[in-house]
Protein backbone atom coordinates (compact mmCIF):
# COMPACT_ATOMS: atom_id res chain seq x y z
CA UNK A 1 0.00 0.00 0.00
CA UNK A 2 1.02 3.62 -0.48
CA UNK A 3 2.14 5.70 2.57
CA UNK A 4 0.37 8.64 3.41
CA UNK A 5 3.27 10.64 3.90
CA UNK A 6 4.54 9.80 -0.41
CA UNK A 7 3.48 13.25 -2.06
CA UNK A 8 2.02 14.06 1.62
CA UNK A 9 3.20 18.13 0.51
CA UNK A 10 3.60 19.66 3.97
CA UNK A 11 4.83 22.69 3.01
CA UNK A 12 0.98 23.04 1.39
CA UNK A 13 -0.37 22.80 5.09
CA UNK A 14 -1.04 25.56 7.27
CA UNK A 15 -1.07 24.99 10.65
CA UNK A 16 -2.96 28.19 12.22
CA UNK A 17 -2.98 27.06 15.88
CA UNK A 18 -1.69 24.61 18.34
CA UNK A 19 -4.31 24.63 21.36
CA UNK A 20 -2.71 24.04 24.62
CA UNK A 21 -5.18 22.81 26.58
CA UNK A 22 -6.55 19.59 24.16
CA UNK A 23 -3.12 19.24 22.13
CA UNK A 24 -4.62 19.73 18.86
CA UNK A 25 -3.69 21.67 16.12
CA UNK A 26 -6.03 24.26 13.90
CA UNK A 27 -5.59 23.95 10.23
CA UNK A 28 -6.48 26.73 7.56
CA UNK A 29 -7.80 26.17 3.93
CA UNK A 30 -8.23 29.19 1.66
CA UNK A 31 -11.00 30.97 3.79
CA UNK A 32 -11.69 27.68 5.81
CA UNK A 33 -10.83 27.02 9.01
CA UNK A 34 -11.11 23.58 10.56
CA UNK A 35 -9.92 22.95 14.51
CA UNK A 36 -11.17 20.25 17.16
CA UNK A 37 -12.05 19.77 20.52
CA UNK A 38 -12.86 16.95 22.83
CA UNK A 39 -16.12 16.10 21.29
CA UNK A 40 -16.27 18.29 17.76
CA UNK A 41 -14.98 19.35 14.82
CA UNK A 42 -15.58 22.69 13.79
CA UNK A 43 -15.42 24.42 10.34
CA UNK A 44 -15.74 28.10 10.18
CA UNK A 45 -15.86 30.91 6.70
CA UNK A 46 -17.52 33.96 6.28
CA UNK A 47 -20.57 34.87 4.01
CA UNK A 48 -22.34 38.32 3.56
CA UNK A 49 -19.37 39.69 5.62
CA UNK A 50 -19.72 37.52 9.29
CA UNK A 51 -18.39 34.48 10.06
CA UNK A 52 -20.70 31.16 10.25
CA UNK A 53 -19.41 28.29 11.58
CA UNK A 54 -20.52 24.35 11.70
CA UNK A 55 -19.73 21.66 13.94
CA UNK A 56 -19.78 18.26 13.27
CA UNK A 57 -19.53 14.97 16.14
CA UNK A 58 -15.42 14.75 15.46
CA UNK A 59 -16.17 10.60 15.00
CA UNK A 60 -18.68 11.70 12.62
CA UNK A 61 -16.44 14.25 10.78
CA UNK A 62 -13.02 12.03 10.62
CA UNK A 63 -15.35 9.32 9.28
CA UNK A 64 -15.97 11.36 6.73
CA UNK A 65 -12.52 12.75 5.76
CA UNK A 66 -10.80 9.46 6.27
CA UNK A 67 -13.28 7.91 3.20
CA UNK A 68 -12.66 11.55 1.12
CA UNK A 69 -8.71 11.15 1.21
CA UNK A 70 -8.71 7.27 1.13
CA UNK A 71 -11.05 7.95 -2.42
CA UNK A 72 -9.30 10.72 -3.37
CA UNK A 73 -12.26 12.94 -3.80
CA UNK A 74 -14.23 10.34 -5.40
CA UNK A 75 -16.76 10.66 -8.24
CA UNK A 76 -18.86 13.82 -7.82
CA UNK A 77 -19.93 15.22 -4.52
CA UNK A 78 -19.03 14.00 -0.96
CA UNK A 79 -20.93 15.47 1.67
CA UNK A 80 -19.73 14.92 5.01
CA UNK A 81 -23.34 16.10 6.53
CA UNK A 82 -26.14 18.28 5.63
CA UNK A 83 -24.21 21.16 5.10
CA UNK A 84 -19.99 20.54 4.36
CA UNK A 85 -18.43 18.12 1.41
CA UNK A 86 -16.65 18.59 -1.22
CA UNK A 87 -17.12 18.22 -4.97
CA UNK A 88 -14.50 16.96 -7.68
CA UNK A 89 -13.64 18.01 -10.51
CA UNK A 90 -11.01 15.42 -10.96
CA UNK A 91 -7.64 18.22 -11.00
CA UNK A 92 -9.30 20.61 -8.32
CA UNK A 93 -11.56 20.24 -5.89
CA UNK A 94 -14.62 22.62 -4.68
CA UNK A 95 -14.84 22.24 -0.86
CA UNK A 96 -18.16 23.99 0.15
CA UNK A 97 -19.97 24.92 3.46
CA UNK A 98 -24.13 24.93 2.60
CA UNK A 99 -24.08 25.61 -0.93
CA UNK A 100 -25.89 21.72 -1.39
CA UNK A 101 -28.41 22.98 1.89
CA UNK A 102 -31.68 24.47 0.69
CA UNK A 103 -32.26 26.95 3.38
CA UNK A 104 -28.61 27.97 3.77
CA UNK A 105 -28.21 28.47 0.26
CA UNK A 106 -31.40 30.85 -0.16
CA UNK A 107 -30.13 32.65 2.78
CA UNK A 108 -26.68 33.26 0.84
CA UNK A 109 -24.59 31.93 3.79
CA UNK A 110 -23.02 29.18 2.20
CA UNK A 111 -19.38 29.23 0.84
CA UNK A 112 -17.31 27.30 -1.86
CA UNK A 113 -13.72 27.29 -2.77
CA UNK A 114 -12.01 25.74 -5.17
CA UNK A 115 -8.27 24.26 -4.34
CA UNK A 116 -5.83 22.36 -6.30
CA UNK A 117 -6.11 18.60 -5.62
CA UNK A 118 -2.42 18.23 -3.91
CA UNK A 119 -2.93 21.49 -1.64
CA UNK A 120 -6.91 20.15 0.01
CA UNK A 121 -5.73 16.65 0.11
CA UNK A 122 -2.47 17.13 2.02
CA UNK A 123 -4.59 19.49 4.46
CA UNK A 124 -6.68 16.80 4.50
CA UNK A 125 -4.04 14.24 5.12
CA UNK A 126 -2.43 16.19 8.35
CA UNK A 127 -5.99 17.13 9.60
CA UNK A 128 -5.88 13.30 9.83
CA UNK A 129 -2.60 12.34 11.37
CA UNK A 130 -3.26 15.34 14.02
CA UNK A 131 -6.77 14.21 14.69
CA UNK A 132 -7.21 10.75 15.06
CA UNK A 133 -5.44 9.39 17.71
CA UNK A 134 -3.96 5.98 19.36
CA UNK A 135 -6.67 3.49 19.38
CA UNK A 136 -8.99 4.96 16.78
CA UNK A 137 -9.65 3.75 13.08
CA UNK A 138 -11.74 6.37 11.10
CA UNK A 139 -12.40 3.14 9.01
CA UNK A 140 -14.03 0.54 10.82
CA UNK A 141 -17.28 0.36 12.46
CA UNK A 142 -17.85 2.02 15.74
CA UNK A 143 -17.85 -1.85 17.68
CA UNK A 144 -14.50 -2.94 15.80
CA UNK A 145 -12.77 0.26 17.24
CA UNK A 146 -11.92 2.92 20.10
CA UNK A 147 -12.86 6.39 20.86
CA UNK A 148 -12.61 9.59 18.68
CA UNK A 149 -13.05 11.70 21.79
CA UNK A 150 -10.73 13.32 24.24
CA UNK A 151 -7.49 15.18 23.95
CA UNK A 152 -4.71 14.39 22.13
CA UNK A 153 -3.33 11.14 22.89
CA UNK A 154 -1.63 9.38 20.12
CA UNK A 155 -1.90 8.84 16.73
CA UNK A 156 -2.90 5.75 14.31
CA UNK A 157 -0.95 6.07 11.24
CA UNK A 158 -1.88 2.47 10.21
CA UNK A 159 -5.18 2.78 10.22
CA UNK A 160 -5.52 6.19 7.87
CA UNK A 161 -2.87 4.42 5.64
CA UNK A 162 -5.57 2.54 3.42
CA UNK A 163 -6.16 3.30 -0.21
CA UNK A 164 -8.72 2.27 -2.77
CA UNK A 165 -7.05 -1.05 -4.42
CA UNK A 166 -6.78 -0.44 -7.82
CA UNK A 167 -7.09 -3.40 -9.71
CA UNK A 168 -5.95 -3.84 -13.91
CA UNK A 169 -8.01 -6.53 -14.40
CA UNK A 170 -9.17 -8.63 -11.69
CA UNK A 171 -7.56 -9.90 -8.21
CA UNK A 172 -5.27 -12.46 -8.01
CA UNK A 173 -4.12 -12.18 -11.72
CA UNK A 174 -0.59 -12.24 -12.92
CA UNK A 175 0.60 -8.57 -11.89
CA UNK A 176 -2.54 -7.33 -10.54
CA UNK A 177 -3.58 -6.73 -7.09
CA UNK A 178 -3.64 -9.67 -4.81
CA UNK A 179 -6.26 -11.62 -2.44
CA UNK A 180 -6.49 -11.31 0.40
CA UNK A 181 -5.83 -14.51 2.03
CA UNK A 182 -3.35 -12.54 4.80
CA UNK A 183 -6.26 -10.92 6.27
CA UNK A 184 -8.94 -12.53 8.91
CA UNK A 185 -12.53 -12.79 8.38
CA UNK A 186 -14.25 -10.24 10.00
CA UNK A 187 -16.13 -11.25 12.84
CA UNK A 188 -19.50 -11.01 11.18
CA UNK A 189 -18.49 -13.41 8.17
CA UNK A 190 -17.18 -16.15 10.10
CA UNK A 191 -20.33 -18.40 8.41
CA UNK A 192 -19.31 -16.71 4.52
CA UNK A 193 -17.31 -19.87 2.91
CA UNK A 194 -14.12 -19.70 2.11
CA UNK A 195 -13.35 -22.74 -0.72
CA UNK A 196 -11.71 -21.31 -3.61
CA UNK A 197 -13.00 -22.36 -7.09
CA UNK A 198 -11.70 -24.97 -9.23
CA UNK A 199 -9.43 -23.51 -12.06
CA UNK A 200 -8.12 -26.28 -14.64
CA UNK A 201 -5.68 -25.43 -17.25
CA UNK A 202 -4.82 -27.46 -20.10
CA UNK A 203 -1.03 -27.11 -20.71
CA UNK A 204 0.37 -24.27 -22.51
CA UNK A 205 -2.65 -22.37 -21.07
CA UNK A 206 -1.35 -21.98 -17.42
CA UNK A 207 -2.48 -18.99 -16.06
CA UNK A 208 -4.53 -17.62 -18.76
CA UNK A 209 -7.38 -18.78 -16.97
CA UNK A 210 -8.62 -17.25 -13.27
CA UNK A 211 -11.03 -17.46 -10.44
CA UNK A 212 -11.73 -16.49 -7.51
CA UNK A 213 -13.92 -16.46 -4.44
CA UNK A 214 -15.02 -12.59 -4.29
CA UNK A 215 -17.57 -13.27 -1.16
CA UNK A 216 -14.55 -15.26 0.82
CA UNK A 217 -12.53 -11.78 -0.59
CA UNK A 218 -15.04 -9.66 0.80
CA UNK A 219 -15.56 -11.18 4.32
CA UNK A 220 -11.65 -10.34 4.78
CA UNK A 221 -12.22 -6.38 4.47
CA UNK A 222 -10.62 -4.88 7.18
CA UNK A 223 -12.37 -1.59 5.96
CA UNK A 224 -16.10 -0.49 6.17
CA UNK A 225 -17.52 1.36 2.94
CA UNK A 226 -14.63 1.25 0.77
CA UNK A 227 -15.57 -0.09 -2.64
CA UNK A 228 -12.53 -1.85 -4.19
CA UNK A 229 -11.95 -2.65 -7.70
CA UNK A 230 -12.42 -6.49 -8.62
CA UNK A 231 -13.42 -6.32 -12.20
CA UNK A 232 -12.84 -4.31 -15.33
CA UNK A 233 -14.76 -4.29 -18.27
CA UNK A 234 -13.27 -1.04 -20.37
CA UNK A 235 -15.21 1.67 -18.22
CA UNK A 236 -16.96 -0.45 -15.80
CA UNK A 237 -16.28 -0.93 -12.95
CA UNK A 238 -17.51 -3.66 -10.32
CA UNK A 239 -16.17 -2.06 -7.07
CA UNK A 240 -17.52 -4.56 -3.94
CA UNK A 241 -17.30 -3.44 -0.45
CA UNK A 242 -18.36 -4.73 3.15
CA UNK A 243 -20.68 -2.13 5.01
CA UNK A 244 -21.37 -1.78 8.65
CA UNK A 245 -23.44 0.92 10.81
CA UNK A 246 -23.56 4.33 8.46
CA UNK A 247 -21.97 5.09 5.49
CA UNK A 248 -19.83 8.15 6.87
CA UNK A 249 -20.63 10.20 3.59
CA UNK A 250 -23.91 11.44 1.57
CA UNK A 251 -22.61 10.43 -1.51
CA UNK A 252 -24.15 13.18 -4.65
CA UNK A 253 -22.60 11.49 -7.86
CA UNK A 254 -22.12 13.32 -10.96
CA UNK A 255 -22.94 9.90 -12.62
CA UNK A 256 -25.52 6.82 -12.50
CA UNK A 257 -24.30 4.55 -10.49
CA UNK A 258 -26.03 1.10 -9.17
CA UNK A 259 -25.76 -1.34 -6.23
CA UNK A 260 -26.73 -4.76 -6.03
CA UNK A 261 -26.74 -6.23 -2.65
CA UNK A 262 -24.68 -10.02 -2.12
CA UNK A 263 -25.69 -10.41 1.47
CA UNK A 264 -27.88 -9.05 4.10
CA UNK A 265 -29.74 -5.74 4.27
CA UNK A 266 -29.22 -2.18 4.08
CA UNK A 267 -31.74 0.64 3.86
CA UNK A 268 -30.88 4.16 1.99
CA UNK A 269 -31.69 7.49 2.47
CA UNK A 270 -31.92 9.14 -0.86
CA UNK A 271 -32.68 12.89 -1.28
CA UNK A 272 -32.20 15.94 -3.58
CA UNK A 273 -28.51 16.12 -4.67
CA UNK A 274 -29.16 19.83 -5.00
CA UNK A 275 -30.91 21.10 -1.75
CA UNK A 276 -31.21 17.90 0.21
CA UNK A 277 -34.99 17.13 0.91
CA UNK A 278 -36.05 13.32 1.18
CA UNK A 279 -37.24 11.83 -1.81
CA UNK A 280 -37.25 8.17 -0.84
CA UNK A 281 -36.12 5.08 1.28
CA UNK A 282 -34.88 2.33 -0.11
CA UNK A 283 -34.62 -1.48 2.00
CA UNK A 284 -32.02 -4.11 -0.37
CA UNK A 285 -32.09 -7.49 0.54
CA UNK A 286 -29.93 -9.99 -1.18
CA UNK A 287 -30.17 -10.58 -4.93
CA UNK A 288 -31.59 -6.69 -4.86
CA UNK A 289 -30.37 -4.19 -7.93
CA UNK A 290 -31.06 -0.49 -8.13
CA UNK A 291 -29.81 2.39 -10.30
CA UNK A 292 -28.73 5.90 -8.39
CA UNK A 293 -29.71 8.57 -10.23
CA UNK A 294 -27.50 11.00 -10.93
CA UNK A 295 -29.25 13.85 -9.22
CA UNK A 296 -29.94 12.30 -6.02
CA UNK A 297 -27.53 11.77 -2.91
CA UNK A 298 -27.46 8.92 -0.51
CA UNK A 299 -26.54 7.40 2.53
CA UNK A 300 -26.54 4.40 3.35
CA UNK A 301 -27.49 2.19 7.10
CA UNK A 302 -26.50 -1.70 7.38
CA UNK A 303 -26.61 -3.34 11.00
CA UNK A 304 -25.26 -6.54 10.14
CA UNK A 305 -21.81 -6.08 8.15
CA UNK A 306 -22.82 -7.02 4.77
CA UNK A 307 -21.75 -7.39 1.11
CA UNK A 308 -22.36 -4.69 -1.30
CA UNK A 309 -21.60 -4.61 -5.28
CA UNK A 310 -21.24 -0.86 -6.15
CA UNK A 311 -21.11 -0.79 -9.81
CA UNK A 312 -19.54 2.69 -11.68
CA UNK A 313 -18.94 3.66 -14.99
CA UNK A 314 -15.49 5.33 -15.20
CA UNK A 315 -16.29 7.34 -18.18
CA UNK A 316 -14.08 10.59 -18.00
CA UNK A 317 -16.58 12.93 -20.00
CA UNK A 318 -19.74 11.92 -18.04
CA UNK A 319 -20.29 14.27 -15.45
CA UNK A 320 -20.58 17.28 -18.42
CA UNK A 321 -23.26 15.29 -20.13
CA UNK A 322 -25.22 14.87 -16.73
CA UNK A 323 -24.87 18.39 -16.02
CA UNK A 324 -25.96 19.64 -19.60
CA UNK A 325 -28.75 17.79 -19.78
CA UNK A 326 -27.53 15.90 -22.60
CA UNK A 327 -28.01 12.67 -20.83
CA UNK A 328 -31.09 12.19 -18.43
CA UNK A 329 -30.62 11.68 -15.16
CA UNK A 330 -32.48 8.11 -14.32
CA UNK A 331 -30.67 5.40 -16.79
CA UNK A 332 -33.73 3.80 -17.96
CA UNK A 333 -37.23 4.65 -18.92
CA UNK A 334 -39.68 2.51 -18.76
CA UNK B 1 -18.55 -18.46 18.31
CA UNK B 2 -20.26 -16.80 15.80
CA UNK B 3 -23.43 -14.96 16.38
CA UNK B 4 -23.86 -13.73 12.93
CA UNK B 5 -25.50 -15.44 9.98
CA UNK B 6 -25.09 -13.82 6.71
CA UNK B 7 -28.08 -14.15 5.18
CA UNK B 8 -27.73 -14.52 1.05
CA UNK B 9 -30.48 -15.40 -1.56
CA UNK B 10 -30.77 -17.66 -4.21
CA UNK B 11 -33.71 -19.13 -6.98
CA UNK B 12 -35.54 -20.64 -4.87
CA UNK B 13 -35.19 -18.63 -1.63
CA UNK B 14 -35.26 -14.92 -2.10
CA UNK B 15 -37.03 -12.10 -0.62
CA UNK B 16 -37.56 -8.55 -2.52
CA UNK B 17 -36.68 -5.13 -0.62
CA UNK B 18 -38.63 -2.25 -1.58
CA UNK B 19 -39.12 1.56 -1.94
CA UNK B 20 -40.43 3.94 0.49
CA UNK B 21 -41.23 6.57 -1.93
CA UNK B 22 -41.61 10.07 -0.68
CA UNK B 23 -41.35 11.78 -3.85
CA UNK B 24 -41.08 11.49 -7.55
CA UNK B 25 -41.32 8.16 -9.24
CA UNK B 26 -40.13 4.31 -7.90
CA UNK B 27 -39.33 3.03 -11.51
CA UNK B 28 -36.49 5.83 -11.36
CA UNK B 29 -34.46 3.23 -9.45
CA UNK B 30 -34.83 0.26 -11.96
CA UNK B 31 -35.12 -1.86 -8.98
CA UNK B 32 -35.60 -5.26 -9.27
CA UNK B 33 -34.10 -8.73 -7.67
CA UNK B 34 -31.88 -11.45 -10.00
CA UNK B 35 -33.05 -14.34 -8.48
CA UNK B 36 -36.31 -13.12 -9.40
CA UNK B 37 -35.22 -12.31 -12.58
CA UNK B 38 -33.61 -15.61 -13.38
CA UNK B 39 -36.44 -17.54 -11.40
CA UNK B 40 -38.17 -16.05 -14.73
CA UNK B 41 -36.63 -16.04 -17.52
CA UNK B 42 -35.12 -19.08 -19.81
CA UNK B 43 -32.36 -21.28 -19.64
CA UNK B 44 -29.32 -19.03 -20.87
CA UNK B 45 -31.51 -15.89 -21.50
CA UNK B 46 -28.89 -12.98 -20.72
CA UNK B 47 -31.57 -10.39 -18.83
CA UNK B 48 -30.38 -7.01 -18.92
CA UNK B 49 -30.57 -6.05 -14.65
CA UNK B 50 -28.47 -2.88 -14.99
CA UNK B 51 -27.58 -0.51 -17.09
CA UNK B 52 -25.04 2.55 -17.78
CA UNK B 53 -24.48 3.64 -20.77
CA UNK B 54 -23.27 0.96 -23.12
CA UNK B 55 -22.45 -1.03 -20.16
CA UNK B 56 -24.44 -3.81 -18.22
CA UNK B 57 -24.88 -6.31 -15.91
CA UNK B 58 -27.23 -9.48 -16.85
CA UNK B 59 -28.39 -12.30 -14.61
CA UNK B 60 -28.30 -15.44 -16.59
CA UNK B 61 -30.20 -18.68 -15.54
CA UNK B 62 -27.62 -21.38 -16.17
CA UNK B 63 -29.58 -25.08 -16.63
CA UNK B 64 -28.40 -27.76 -18.46
CA UNK B 65 -25.12 -26.10 -21.36
CA UNK B 66 -25.36 -23.08 -22.99
CA UNK B 67 -24.40 -22.14 -26.49
CA UNK B 68 -20.64 -21.38 -27.05
CA UNK B 69 -20.08 -17.45 -26.33
CA UNK B 70 -17.44 -15.05 -27.47
CA UNK B 71 -16.37 -11.57 -26.89
CA UNK B 72 -13.67 -9.00 -28.18
CA UNK B 73 -13.22 -8.04 -24.64
CA UNK B 74 -12.83 -9.37 -21.19
CA UNK B 75 -16.05 -10.18 -19.45
CA UNK B 76 -16.91 -11.35 -15.74
CA UNK B 77 -19.35 -13.33 -14.34
CA UNK B 78 -19.93 -14.64 -10.82
CA UNK B 79 -22.21 -17.49 -10.06
CA UNK B 80 -24.93 -16.49 -7.00
CA UNK B 81 -26.33 -19.25 -5.55
CA UNK B 82 -24.90 -22.39 -7.19
CA UNK B 83 -22.58 -24.91 -9.16
CA UNK B 84 -22.04 -24.17 -12.43
CA UNK B 85 -18.40 -25.16 -15.13
CA UNK B 86 -16.82 -23.27 -17.36
CA UNK B 87 -15.23 -24.19 -20.13
CA UNK B 88 -12.79 -22.22 -22.72
CA UNK B 89 -11.40 -22.54 -26.14
CA UNK B 90 -8.64 -20.51 -27.47
CA UNK B 91 -9.93 -19.28 -30.71
CA UNK B 92 -8.45 -19.41 -33.92
CA UNK B 93 -9.90 -16.49 -34.85
CA UNK B 94 -11.16 -13.95 -32.63
CA UNK B 95 -13.93 -11.38 -32.70
CA UNK B 96 -13.16 -7.67 -34.17
CA UNK B 97 -12.14 -5.46 -31.97
CA UNK B 98 -15.22 -2.95 -32.96
CA UNK B 99 -17.77 -5.11 -31.56
CA UNK B 100 -18.31 -5.54 -28.15
CA UNK B 101 -20.67 -7.58 -25.97
CA UNK B 102 -21.16 -11.34 -25.82
CA UNK B 103 -21.70 -12.78 -29.16
CA UNK B 104 -22.72 -16.39 -30.38
CA UNK B 105 -19.18 -18.82 -30.94
CA UNK B 106 -21.27 -21.03 -33.33
CA UNK B 107 -21.48 -24.72 -32.40
CA UNK B 108 -18.47 -26.03 -32.92
CA UNK B 109 -15.99 -22.72 -32.75
CA UNK B 110 -12.68 -23.68 -34.17
CA UNK B 111 -10.47 -23.18 -31.07
CA UNK B 112 -7.75 -25.33 -28.55
CA UNK B 113 -8.81 -26.33 -25.35
CA UNK B 114 -7.74 -24.23 -22.81
CA UNK B 115 -9.02 -26.03 -19.89
CA UNK B 116 -12.16 -25.18 -17.58
CA UNK B 117 -13.22 -23.76 -14.03
CA UNK B 118 -16.00 -24.64 -11.64
CA UNK B 119 -17.94 -21.61 -9.53
CA UNK B 120 -19.35 -22.54 -6.45
CA UNK B 121 -21.74 -19.59 -4.73
CA UNK B 122 -19.17 -16.40 -4.88
CA UNK B 123 -16.76 -17.60 -7.04
CA UNK B 124 -16.01 -15.22 -9.97
CA UNK B 125 -14.10 -15.82 -13.08
CA UNK B 126 -12.88 -14.03 -15.73
CA UNK B 127 -14.36 -14.86 -19.37
CA UNK B 128 -10.85 -13.21 -21.36
CA UNK B 129 -11.05 -11.54 -24.50
CA UNK B 130 -10.62 -13.57 -27.79
CA UNK B 131 -12.00 -17.30 -25.64
CA UNK B 132 -15.06 -18.89 -26.23
CA UNK B 133 -16.83 -20.01 -23.38
CA UNK B 134 -19.11 -22.22 -23.03
CA UNK B 135 -21.62 -22.84 -19.10
CA UNK B 136 -23.25 -26.38 -17.81
CA UNK B 137 -24.90 -26.26 -14.95
CA UNK B 138 -26.54 -29.56 -13.28
CA UNK B 139 -29.05 -27.59 -11.02
CA UNK B 140 -30.63 -24.48 -11.74
CA UNK B 141 -28.07 -21.54 -10.74
CA UNK B 142 -28.39 -17.86 -11.50
CA UNK B 143 -25.13 -15.93 -12.23
CA UNK B 144 -24.47 -12.40 -12.66
CA UNK B 145 -22.48 -11.14 -16.21
CA UNK B 146 -20.68 -7.79 -16.58
CA UNK B 147 -19.97 -7.01 -19.82
CA UNK B 148 -21.14 -4.75 -22.60
CA UNK B 149 -24.72 -4.31 -24.29
CA UNK B 150 -24.57 -6.63 -27.09
CA UNK B 151 -27.03 -8.58 -29.82
CA UNK B 152 -28.20 -11.15 -26.97
CA UNK B 153 -28.55 -9.00 -24.25
CA UNK B 154 -32.36 -8.52 -23.18
CA UNK B 155 -34.35 -5.62 -21.85
CA UNK B 156 -37.39 -6.17 -19.67
CA UNK B 157 -37.84 -2.97 -17.15
CA UNK B 158 -41.29 -3.31 -17.27
CA UNK B 159 -41.95 -6.71 -16.08
CA UNK B 160 -39.28 -6.53 -13.42
CA UNK B 161 -38.66 -3.53 -11.73
CA UNK B 162 -40.71 -1.96 -9.24
CA UNK B 163 -43.34 0.62 -10.05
Amino acid sequence: MNSLNKNFASELVEVFDENALTGYKGFKLGNFLFSRDEYFAKITWTAKGQEHSHLMSVDAFLRAIMRDVAWGFFYGWVNFDHVIGTQNHYGSVDMYAGTFNGVLSAAGVDYVENFETPKIMATFKAILHDWVNEGFDPFAAPEETGSAFGRKNGSNVDAIDRYRISTKRMPGLNGDSPLRDDLPVNRHFHDVPQDEPLVHCERGFEGELSAFNVFKYMSRSDVTWNPSVTSVCKESLFCPTTEEYILPIIHGNDRVEWFLQFSDEITWDISDKNDGSPLARIIMKPGDICAMPANIRHQGYSTKRSLLLVWENATPDLPEKYASGELPPYPVNF
Amino acid sequence: MNTYTTKFGSLDNYEKGNIQLIQGKASNYVFSNIFEVAKNAKPYDKTIVGINQKFVIETIRAEGTSSWFTCSHDEFVISMDGEVRVDFLKLNESVDIQIEGTQLAGSEPNGQPMGYVVLKEGHQAILPAGTAYRFDSQKPTTLLLQTIHGPLSLEKWDEICLK
